[in-house]
């Protein structure tokens, strides 16, 4: 009744190509932001940030870059952590060799950075596609955490090789450092989010995504009609290392505060980004939002049920835990290898024709 | 799905809510989980027994009941940020995360709260420096006193001369692994040593190359910071090389039966440092066992009494409670704040007697922390595993390890975290003379001070 085109006249070019074409949508839309930037940093509090949505929103980046790559472009890739860790390190030095500069310049040219290395390591996409690549993207995995263990540059010769982040402030806030305060640092990232996925949104639906897709449906139907498989390969590979790049900084500097590279950008977390990105749905922004939110909130919704209000042993729990995230990952998977996304389209399909089905 | 992800953060949010201030808290940031939980576990199950014991024994400490919240870090930092946050609110009075990269994440956030953070032989090793790292304490031994005890050991053996010798550090390839680097770089160069450094990745069931390459360059020694799953193999790779194990000398972490048993026989004569006591033939068991372990309240699966990490948890919470014991009586109050379980823990002294009295004789060594230094003396005894008898023989008295180097190292890196960090250094001088003193002698000084004061002004007016 409410979500339909049925009423919602176009006039112009612009509006009938605007991202939510219909009323109900673009009005939700509208209200999660309002909800996301006026109600949320009200109400929180350091666990929600802390525990539940800055792990949520810098993932949800990770994720939509990972799709770029994966989802829209077609080029499996099991870099990501080695990525995020390019991002983390860069962000670090340009934190400690620039002490003036400020800390979203930071995190974007951090982003840059691994932009260009994921360049680098995405050359050889154009010769290998498939599970090759995925080997290939592998090993920029291991060189990467290999690299910033081994070259004590990186981490500033400190004896530990963890790296720190220092206090950075953004006119005035406090963003990184061990004395933020929760709506302070959600706002920096909500706005980095939100700022992202529009562009993200925006690039995948014009020439360039197109391209990516064209190349991902056939690369050789694909250079026939024009396409440059060299430049979508590698736009591909450059604007989705840059998303995870700022992924990377994020985690390290505002998230976590202290890194270190083998145990949090090890293969593990290129493994639970490509989780996020296949549940959520391959080739959808919302896709990348609800598969972060999967992957993050479930262990600690699920965590706090166990163990908080049913009183079970901890390690019980997590072992339960594992297995339920697992079977909820298979089931997913066979019942709808499209992810979240695709459900989130089925029930918008059924609320087109509500309530007159046929 | 949208309506489900709805339920959940509503569910996230009915849960994430429970504040309760009415116990003295103890977070225990344990994991059962993992390729670490084989020396999580009996750690965790010591840590929250002696709790048990203390709730059952005496009824808490000083009257208020103790309250112990377990969360499941599984040796994750992500994990043990979100198990900070929830515990903290619930007024959590002290952090022990059991691992150095969540203590490295806590370090920061511990000095903001004023959470104080006891990371006992373990954690950022130039927190000792109480004028720099306020809020954290790493008594009674940390990894540089590891490093030169094992220094000290081969020197002992040797008659004071290993110029020469190689010892080979093997290595968890993370921030615990490399924390003793720098002190035994150090030590090489004053004793003329050399050091081969074999890094293993997390989780460390892949030592192939590293062993073969021992067998190949046959250093003298061969010392290893391992931590978990780690350890065993490592005993396992070198029994299987035929590395003889008397010559092979792990830090604290890498001495409990977890490590040893797997590899049977062939791990005989391996040693590993302890700053504390083994076994179960200490009075305080009789009262576990009455108290705790004979009414079937024993945490976990209650098989871990007497070994290595349980009796090290224990002790972990031993010193928890006689900090909460002295900072109740620094305060006056027994519903003591984080804040004055700093107080408590800075002020800490541990003699003989006190460890007689808890039924802990001869366990550990006696100690005093104060402002300048929160890192206790750092004494370190040499155990042996007896694999015949399956058990850790003490083969070595409580000795002082080389503070000269470790003292130096410990101002440079703590110095240089100050000045990354933009931490002021405290002055001990005068907040130490204050914590010392009882409330009679404060009132006595103010007094004098008054006095003074009176017989100034009399002065004045008389001028």
């Amino acid at each position: 009744m409410l979500y339909r085109e049925v009423g919602d006249f176009k006039t112009t070019y612009r509006s009938d190509g605007q991202t939510f074409p219909i009323a109900f949508d673009r009005w939700r839309y509208y209200i999660v932001l309002l909800v996301a930037f006026c109600v949320v940093p009200f109400i929180i509090n350091d666990y929600w940030t802390n525990a539940v949505l800055l792990p949520f929103l810098i993932y949800a980046i990770a994720a939509i870059g990972l799709n770029i790559l994966t989802g829209y472009c077609g080029q499996v890739s099991l870099g990501t952590g080695g990525f995020m860790a390019v991002g983390a390190y860069s962000c670090y030095k340009l934190m400690t060799g620039f002490p003036d500069l400020n800390i979203l310049f930071c995190v974007l040219l951090s982003g840059l950075i691994t932009a260009l290395v994921g360049m680098l390591f995405g050359l050889p996409s154009l010769r290998i596609k498939g599970f090759y690549l995925a080997v290939a993207t592998l090993a920029a995995q291991f060189f990467l955490v290999w690299l910033f263990n081994k070259v004590a540059w990186f981490y500033n010769y400190s004896a530990s090789g963890q790296i720190n982040a220092p206090e950075r402030t953004l006119l005035g806030y406090k963003i990184t450092g061990a004395e933020t305060s929760a709506p302070v640092t959600y706002l920096f990232c909500l706005v980095l989010v939100v700022f992202l996925a529009i562009i993200a949104r925006n690039l995948t639906r014009g020439h360039l995504g197109r391209s990516w897709m064209a190349i991902r449906d056939m690369d050789i139907a694909a250079e026939i009609i024009g396409v440059n498989p060299l430049k979508a390969k590698l736009t591909a590979f450059g604007i989705s290392s840059f998303y995870i790049g700022v992924a990377g900084a994020l985690l390290f500097a505002v998230y976590l505060g202290a890194v270190e590279v083998g145990e949090v950008f090890g293969i593990q977390k290129s493994f639970l980004v490509l989780f996020m990105v296949i549940i959520g749905g391959l080739g959808s922004i919302f896709g990348s939002f609800a598969g972060a939110a999967f992957m993050v909130l479930l262990p600690v919704l699920l965590k706090n049920v166990l163990v908080g209000s049913l009183g079970w042993p901890t390690d019980i729990a997590t072992h339960l835990e594992f297995a339920i995230v697992g079977l909820l990952i298979v089931v997913f998977l066979i019942l709808e290898p499209h992810g979240l996304a695709q459900l989130w389209r089925i029930i918008k399909e059924k609320l087109r024709l509500w309530p007159f089905p046929h | 799905m949208k309506l489900k992800t709805l339920t959940a953060m509503a569910l996230v949010a009915a849960m994430g809510t429970t504040p309760a201030f009415a116990d003295l808290v103890f977070p225990s940031l344990s994991y059962r989980t993992g390729p670490y939980a084989a020396n999580g576990i009996p750690f965790a199950d010591g840590y929250e027994d002696y709790f048990k014991l203390i709730n059952a024994r005496d009824g808490g400490i000083g009257g208020e009941a103790v309250k112990v919240i377990e969360c499941e870090t599984g040796y994750n930092t992500e994990k043990g940020v979100e198990c900070y946050e929830s515990t903290k609110g619930e007024g959590a009075l002290v952090y022990q995360p059991l691992s150095t990269g969540i203590t490295y994440q806590l370090i920061p956030k511990s000095a903001a709260d004023g959470i104080p953070l006891h990371t006992m032989g373990y954690g950022r090793t130039s927190a000792a420096n109480g004028k720099i790292f306020n809020t954290v304490f790493n008594y009674p031994a940390n990894y540089w006193n590891g490093a030169s005890a094992v220094v000290n050991h081969l020197l002992a053996e040797n008659d004071g001369d290993i110029k020469g010798k190689t010892l080979a550090l093997v290595y968890h390839n993370s921030a615990y692994g490399k924390e003793p680097i720098r002190t035994l770089e150090e030590l090489s160069k004053k004793h003329g040593f050399k050091l081969d450094l074999l890094p293993v990745d997390h989780p460390g069931q892949e030592q192939k190359s590293q062993w073969l390459q021992i067998r190949r360059t046959k250093p003298d020694y061969v010392t290893m910071w391992g931590w978990g799953v780690m350890n065993a193999t490592a005993i396992q790779e070198a029994a299987n090389i035929r590395y003889p194990m008397e010559n092979f000398i792990g830090v604290w972490w890498s001495g409990s039966e977890n490590d040893v048993k797997p590899v049977g026989a062939k791990a005989d004569g391996y040693k590993a440092l302890n700053f504390h006591g083994v076994g179960d033939d200490f009075p305080i068991y009789d009262d576990l066992e009455k108290h705790v372990y004979s009414k079937g309240n024993a945490t976990g699966a209650g098989d871990q009494k007497g070994t290595v990490l349980y009796n090290r948890g224990m002790y972990a919470a031993m010193l928890a409670v006689e900090a909460v014991k002295k900072a109740q009586e620094i305060h006056g109050v027994a519903d003591i704040t984080p804040q004055q379980m700093r107080d408590g823990m800075e002020a800490l002294e541990i003699t003989e007697a006190t460890m007689k009295e808890l039924g802990l004789p001869n366990f550990g060594p006696s100690f005093k922390v104060s402002c300048e230094n929160h890192g206790g003396p750092g004494l370190a005894s040499v155990n042996q595993w007896d694999a015949k008898a399956g058990k850790w023989n003490q083969i070595s008295d409580y000795s002082e390890t080389d503070m000269d180097v470790i003292g130096g190292l410990i101002d440079e890196d703590s110095s240089a975290y100050a000045k990354e960090n933009s931490v002021a250094m405290r002055d001990c001088a005068s907040s130490s003379m204050v914590a010392k003193m009882s409330r009679e002698e404060i009132a006595a000084e103010l007094k004098a001070i008054n006095a003074r004061i009176q017989e100034l002004m009399k002065a004045a007016e008389a001028l």
